[in-house]
């Protein structure tokens, strides 16, 4: 039976910190190796153009040259990008890839060559099913040359860019004169939650009128339920407003990292 | 608990900033280590882990535990492993040293391997014995659909008149080595499967060398047989055993039989010997490779053949000298 699958790997220090990772799937992977081809068959198509228009050696050396190149393009290409860029390759570049170590330890040569060697095997029968079904069945998305060389491939996450001022900018917060409320109102609205209310925000104008009114007075209301403000801070305030003052609590105030 | 968050977060950020400096800086190869920037990304390090746990307790600060959590990531692999500089990488240390003490290290996978190739020959040996006919399914290359007598005759007389592989001879041993080598890193990458790939590819190999074998010896070309396969086989048949070797050493750190550690210890411990092994393998292939092109190939009364069973034989005798004797003050010194 396949292992479950997780969609993160979390690694937890001797210090006592656990941090993850969002873990590649097969086709962000599949998306990454196709870029790799094309970028291998220019590499090659050059070199084979570079060779033959030199006129510096005969057509037996030349020959000769060009499979050794071609056979160490496609050996080395990765090998060599993933060891100078930490882990990745154009084609992992374009597509937000890293490989990394399974134990969030340093990258080491051997690795690097060892999980690219391994291809040979990952890549059969044809356009890598062996790799790919590894992939699917193992829960922390490694083909086989990851699980030889302790490798994982992972995905770089988006910074998200809140542009809260947008929505808040120059308007007065009540909310703020009660520092210790909206400080637990942060520790028990969640992130999700929290982004909910953004995200209506920000689609607030694309929404129909009895709709808007209905979802801001649900999200008003669940952020009531959370922590209680004092009625004269909230009073005359419409839901909508209501959701923008906690909003602005939860994620406003400083720029996005 | 953080009261005010805002404040928190103000007074850490220099210290993440001067993590993520420090990171980056660390991440280029041009800046050299000092005890004191050790010292200082430890305290930064743990300092940003701390801060980490802290804002765990604030869900709503998803973006900045983001960060946070990222840059963690990043000093946690600079803290507890040095990347290992390959600018450190002595090329004739490793190929006199480590290679040979690497293969000694495994030297029961390599028994193994070997007792599978002469379980393959004696099967190969005995089927084209007592069945000629199974000659043409197993030998490949053209051995199987011709008489061994007829092939030596012909190379002989053809030697005299023309060189039939002029001008194809840097193009036929690249082709060797590209041959050779992908054999050889199959060998090793079909050791994933318990080590069974691996054990197929080297038996097969070896009931194509008995079959061989057995054909000529059979004939009365037993000269011929050796001053043709020694120049190039004594190191070109030990270098597909060693790629089967690192097969097998793969295979059972995946099947870990008697040892207690996880299996991803398993593999992160044999993992550089693995690619030592197969990087040793492809230099003797290039070796061999050059070989058989430019020599091998060449019969009498081009090349007498006691020139070539001797050139063979020195060098089979060379290469279980490398292998047996190198490296062992490393080795001695290791223990």
């Amino acid at each position: 039976m396949a292992a479950h699958r997780q969609n993160a790997l979390r690694i937890q220090t001797p210090e006592g910190v656990e941090f993850s990772y969002l873990l590649a799937g097969p086709i962000t992977r599949s998306l990454a190796w196709m870029v790799d081809v094309l970028i291998i068959a220019a590499l090659m198509a050059l070199a084979s153009f570079v060779l033959y228009s030199a006129f510096l050696i005969g057509d037996d050396m030349a020959a000769a040259i060009q499979g050794l190149l071609f056979f160490v393009i496609q050996l080395g290409y990765s090998m060599t990008l993933e060891w100078l860029w930490h882990g990745q390759t154009v084609g992992k570049k374009m597509v937000k890839l890293r490989v990394i170590d399974a134990q969030g330890l340093q990258l080491q040569f051997h690795q690097i060559v060892l999980r690219n060697l391994m291809r040979f095997v990952d890549a059969l029968p044809l356009l890598y099913f062996v790799g790919g079904l590894t992939c699917l069945l193992n829960r922390h998305a490694q083909r086989l040359g990851d699980l030889a060389a302790n490798t994982v491939v992972i995905r770089i996450p988006e910074v998200l860019q809140r542009d809260t001022a947008c929505i808040l900018a120059g308007k007065f917060n009540s909310l703020k004169q009660f520092p210790h409320l909206t400080a637990r109102l942060q520790q028990r609205i969640t992130p999700h939650e929290a982004m909910l209310g953004f995200r209506a925000l920000q689609r607030r104008d694309e929404m129909d009128a009895s709709s808007r009114v209905e979802l801001f007075e649900e999200l008003a209301e669940h952020y009531r339920n959370a922590v209680e403000f004092p009625e004269e801070v909230t009073e005359g305030i419409s839901d909508e407003n209501y959701v923008r003052n906690v909003v602005d609590v939860l994620l406003g105030g400083r720029s996005a990292w | 608990m953080i009261i005010n968050l805002e404040q928190f977060i103000k007074s850490e950020t220099p210290f993440w900033e001067e993590l993520d400096e420090l990171l980056i800086k660390f991440a280029s190869s041009e800046r050299k280590r000092t005890l004191e920037d050790a010292k200082r990304l430890h305290y930064l390090y743990e300092r940003a882990s701390s801060d980490l746990n802290k804002l765990i307790t604030f869900s709503a600060e998803r973006e900045t535990r983001a960060h946070l959590e990222n840059l963690v990531a990043r000093a946690y692999s600079e803290v507890h492993v040095g990347r290992v500089r390959q600018v450190g990488f002595r090329p004739l240390h490793w190929f006199f040293n480590t290679f040979p003490c690497t293969f000694r290290r495994h030297i029961k996978a390599f028994n193994m391997i070997v007792l599978v190739t002469a379980v393959g020959c004696l099967f190969g040996w005995f089927t084209v014995a007592f069945d000629p006919d199974a000659k043409a399914i197993l030998l490949p290359f053209g051995h199987g659909e011709r008489d061994a007598s007829e092939r030596v005759r012909l190379e002989e007389q053809m030697g005299k008149h023309e060189d039939r592989l002029a001008g194809h001879k840097a193009q036929f041993s690249s082709h060797l080595m590209q041959n050779n080598i992908s054999v050889s890193i199959r060998a090793m990458a079909f050791g994933a499967a318990w080590g069974i790939g691996t054990i197929l590819i080297i038996f097969y190999n070896g009931i194509i060398m008995g079959g061989i074998v057995f054909d000529y010896i059979n004939s009365g070309e037993t000269e011929f047989l050796l001053a043709w396969l020694l120049p190039h086989g004594s190191i070109e048949i030990p270098a597909i055993l060693l790629a089967g070797q690192a097969g097998l050493v793969l295979g059972g750190a995946i099947i870990g039989w008697g040892d207690r550690v996880s299996l991803r210890a398993r593999l992160r411990r044999i993992a550089p010997d693995l690619v030592t092994l197969i990087a040793g393998v492809s230099l003797m292939l290039v070796w061999a490779g050059i070989i058989e092109a430019f020599f091998s190939q060449y019969h009498e009364p081009v090349l007498p053949y006691s020139l070539k069973i001797a050139f063979g034989t020195l060098e089979l005798l060379a290469l279980i000298y490398f292998l047996a004797r190198c490296g062992r003050a490393a080795d001695e010194s290791a223990t």
